[in-house]
């Protein structure tokens, strides 16, 4: 395991275990409260396997009841939690902590009420992404956020991170999709916010809490928007001599007035290993390639496909494919779907990294990633979100050789920096958890962190939710409330008043 | 004393709030002040305009991502994005004629408000496209949050959640947004002569279809003259998009709701319609308190049926949002409108223009749940401890 500063455990907690297992017990009986090493184990880490804690307890509450009484009693006794949901996480959001009860969620697994009129889905949080559609898909809806993770991760972690997927430039992110909430608080009390009506009454608390990564409060249903699937959709793959044209081309799509519902591009090392993988028919003598899906009533596609192709062309594209068929334009997706898995194949290890970036400074830091791959010997493919510019670098190293996980951070450190100097972000959808932790400074300055931890303060003052996630100093609330109140004079008396 | 500061710089935003802190003296913050008469009144001399922080900063159309200042007339946000063909894609209202207010909108009163008009129902509020905020807390202390881009996870998302804060818990100073292209064309369908439980029934009909309708609303008759050729009440059922696809979307449509006779008013008449549906033109220098409300779509009808006699509504957001006028006197149907709304499993209600005697009787703001009420508490003190900003707003 790599070195990664997390609170110290609370000597009085550890020394407690005995009791604080007995009643959690008592209000999740039986196998819903797990403190054997076996049974732990699975929860040891999630999605990003570089970090490794067994937790202090497991506990799996089938009611809010059950929740909000966990809670209660942890708030009581001074107790950590860490929420989890499928446990997906690739940013660590669901690490446990030596001392905090691990509160898993996947029993709640629920639909609750599906309400085709008003065009909602109520779930609990433990049901997955991919279970929303499929449960509406027999009258042609689907829930648009479609993380890759989607037949695993659960819709309460999607609301934790904030998810987004391929589609989410023209549909949005989970938080354009979620309407409601019922939310159990540190407290143990049970908070209604928003249903299914649009736009919150009083503060906007699904802001707050869509992408608050666990640190606020735990959910414990769900009311999100479904849509009518398309009519149609239809991709088409553009190959490209010169990465800088396929970005101009992009650009140029966005400009036409075209909002694909997905716009894909990946570089040469991804698009060779796609190909050696899955053979999907990907073009290997081109530094770029795009992936461009229409979607939508089926003239619109077909109108939108011209113009597309027609762009690319006008952009230098050396290659222009358009399928044909369904199974054709699976084929297309296969390869960027396996993209992660086929640098799996040519690397022991992998590390995937998540940062956004105006989309015009795409030459730049391909550039500049190739001269950091050089710096720190190792290799590195790229497939990106084109349309939203979120970029996800795969690291290839090998976690065997002594040193090269270190310097796979190092480099992963570098990138995510280098996407903050262009104008971009440290993560565009997987999250700040504990792998951005440390770098949050790079992005924010002391004043804007101690801000963000006033929310947490307002939500739970005790830090006892997921702590030691995203925030890479904590702050003790009573601190963070003191005010310096510099006593002055009305300030700038030039300004003419009324 | 009374004072209007109107700071040029953010650095002054914040001299101008670390002041109010020390003095202990709250203040007004508006932007434009077209909206501010909805605000409930507050107790202070002292005024903060944005008016004085404007402009466009960044635009960068294929970027999609527009960086501006409070201040920025509304007026000017839109031509710039018409010379792009592009558009803030929540349809954002002009509230002016209907509170008979003079002034400028600014992009930072929208922020505030985070009022949106009929595109709402399917492409988001203020909320959804906002991207990133600079703004000075209650505490007089500068912090951004989100960015520039238009995918971020990184740290809570408070561009978004402070919009529709109604400038409680800080001053915004830099805002960033997405835009979205402007639609090639558009078009409407019109179902004549429904009463409001079948209409949305034909709304949600055609919202499940793949029609990809962008403006669904339904005007009674009494409200219903905006409509060209209007013979009764009136359907609307809006699509947008290029050319080819609006055709074959309209035919499909029309095909969908035969049964109900459907007509078309094409692209002009269309572009000059969704305006007086989304500023609520018909309620335009009345008398009467006007309302706007949000439930279930479905619930639509059953909150209206609730309603004073002499009242009138527009229905939005295919049934979802209720633009309504009730006569001004005693508490303009607040009582009423509110418990509807409870029994139709929620929403809100905002008085938005009504006589001083009915403000004074009735809270502006849907009355906070009492369990949230602690939570906001301990909220407005981690951004503004003290209570300078805007006290009184969102029920506090």
């Amino acid at each position: 395991m790599s070195s990664l500063a997390m609170p110290a455990p609370e000597a009085a907690t550890l020394a407690r275990r005995a009791e604080i297992v007995a009643a959690l017990r008592a209000i999740v009986p039986g196998e819903g409260t797990v403190d054997h090493e076996t049974g732990m184990r699975p929860y040891e880490t999630d999605g990003l396997t570089a970090y490794r804690q067994m937790p202090f307890v497991v506990v799996l509450p089938e009611t809010v009841e059950q929740v909000a009484a966990v809670l209660r009693y942890c708030h009581e006794n001074n107790i950590r939690v860490v929420p989890r949901g499928a446990g997906t996480s690739l940013s660590g959001g669901a690490l446990p902590l030596a001392d905090a009860v691990l509160l898993s969620m996947m029993r709640f697994n629920r639909i609750l009420d599906i309400d085709f009129d008003n065009r909602t889905a109520t779930v609990q949080p433990g049901v997955t992404n991919l279970a929303v559609t499929q449960a509406v898909a027999h009258a042609g809806f689907y829930y648009a956020p479609d993380p890759s993770s989607q037949i695993a991760c659960s819709i309460g972690g999607n609301v934790a991170e904030n998810s987004g997927g391929v589609h989410c430039l023209k549909y949005g992110l989970t938080t354009n999709n979620v309407l409601g909430l019922e939310v159990v608080t540190i407290e143990g009390e049970v908070l209604r916010f928003g249903g299914k009506h649009l736009d919150q009454e009083g503060y906007d608390w699904l802001a707050f809490m869509v992408g608050s990564e666990g640190l606020l409060g735990v959910v414990t249903e769900v009311t999100v928007r479904i849509l009518r699937s398309p009519e149609t959709a239809r991709a088409v793959l553009i190959g490209f001599p010169d990465a800088e044209d396929a970005g101009r081309c992009v650009a140029a799509i966005i400009a036409a007035g075209i909002i694909p519902g997905g716009m894909e591009m990946m570089d040469r090392p991804a698009i060779h290993a796609a190909e050696d993988f899955v053979h999907a028919g990907y073009p290997r003598d081109v530094d770029a390639l795009l992936i461009v899906e229409l979607d939508g009533p089926q003239v619109e596609v077909d109108h939108l496909l011209g113009e597309v192709e027609r762009i690319g062309r006008a952009h230098g594209a050396t290659h222009c494919r358009v399928s044909e068929s369904e199974e054709e334009r699976a084929t297309f997706w296969a390869g960027r779907k396996a993209a992660f898995p086929a640098v799996g194949r040519i690397s022991p290890d992998y590390m995937c990294m998540d940062g956004t970036i105006p989309r015009r400074e795409l030459p730049t830091v391909l550039k500049r990633m190739a001269e950091l791959s050089q710096k720190h010997g190792l290799r590195v493919a790229n497939v990106f979100h084109a349309g939203d510019g979120n970029l996800h670098p795969l690291i290839l190293f090998d976690a065997n050789e002594p040193g090269e996980l270190d310097r796979a951070e190092a480099f992963g450190a570098d990138i995510l920096r280098l996407c903050v100097e262009v104008g971009g972000c440290l993560t565009g959808e997987h999250g700040v958890g504990v792998e951005k932790r440390d770098l949050m400074d790079a992005m924010f300055s002391e004043d804007d962190l101690k801000q963000q931890q006033r929310v947490k303060c307002a939500f739970d003052a005790g830090h006892l939710l997921n702590p030691g996630k995203v925030f890479p100093t904590l702050h003790r609330c009573a601190e963070l409330g003191r005010m310096h109140v510099h006593h002055g004079q009305l300030p700038f008396p030039d300004i003419p008043r009324f | 004393m009374e004072s209007t500061l109107t700071p040029r710089t953010a650095g002054e935003v914040r001299d101008a709030v670390a002041w109010a802190v020390s003095a202990r003296e709250p203040l007004r913050v508006i932007g434009g002040g077209t909206k501010a008469s909805v605000a409930p009144p507050i107790q202070t001399g002292h005024t903060l305009t944005l008016a004085g922080l404007s402009g466009i900063v960044a635009y960068e159309p294929e970027e999609l991502v527009l960086t501006l200042k409070p201040g920025t007339p509304m007026a000017e946000v839109t031509a710039a994005l018409d010379e792009a063909n592009q558009m803030l894609a929540f349809e954002p209202p002009s509230f002016a004629p209907l509170l008979g207010s003079s002034g400028t909108a600014t992009f930072g009163g929208t922020f505030g408000t985070n009022f949106a008009g009929p595109r709402r129902l399917t492409a988001g509020a203020v909320r959804d496209h906002m991207l990133g905020v600079e703004a000075v807390s209650g505490r007089g202390e500068t912090f951004k949050a989100g960015g520039r881009v238009v995918k971020n996870v990184t740290g809570y998302d408070l561009a978004r959640a402070l919009a529709g804060s109604w400038g409680t818990l800080a001053v915004a100073t830099l805002l960033t947004v997405k835009v979205l292209p402007r639609p090639e064309t558009e078009a409407t369908v019109v179902l004549d002569g429904l009463a409001a439980e079948a209409a949305v029934g034909a709304m949600a009909q055609a919202m499940g279809s793949s029609a990809d309708v962008s403006g669904a609303a339904h005007l009674p008759a009494d409200v219903a003259a905006i409509v060209p050729d209007a013979k009764g009440a009136a359907t609307l059922l809006r699509l947008e998009g290029f050319g080819p696809s609006v055709a074959s979307r309209r035919a499909m449509l029309e095909g969908l709701l035969k049964s109900h006779g459907p007509r078309l008013l094409e692209r002009e008449a269309s572009a000059a319609l969704w305006p007086k549906v989304r500023d609520a033109t018909p309620f335009v220098g009345t008398d009467g308190a006007v309302w706007r409300c949000s439930v279930a779509p479905t619930m639509g009808p059953r909150v209206a049926a609730a309603l004073p006699t002499g009242s009138r509504v527009m229905f939005d957001w295919a049934g979802g949002l209720l633009l309504v006028e009730t006569p001004a006197v005693g508490d303009a149907g607040a009582a009423a409108l509110r418990e509807a709304i409870r029994r139709a499993g929620g929403g809100h209600a905002t008085l938005l223009r009504a006589p001083p005697a009915v403000r004074a009787a009735v809270p502006t703001f849907q009355p906070t749940a009492t369990g949230i009420a602690a939570l906001a508490g301990r909220l407005r003190q981690a951004f503004d401890p003290e209570g300078i900003l805007n006290p009184g707003q969102l029920g506090r």
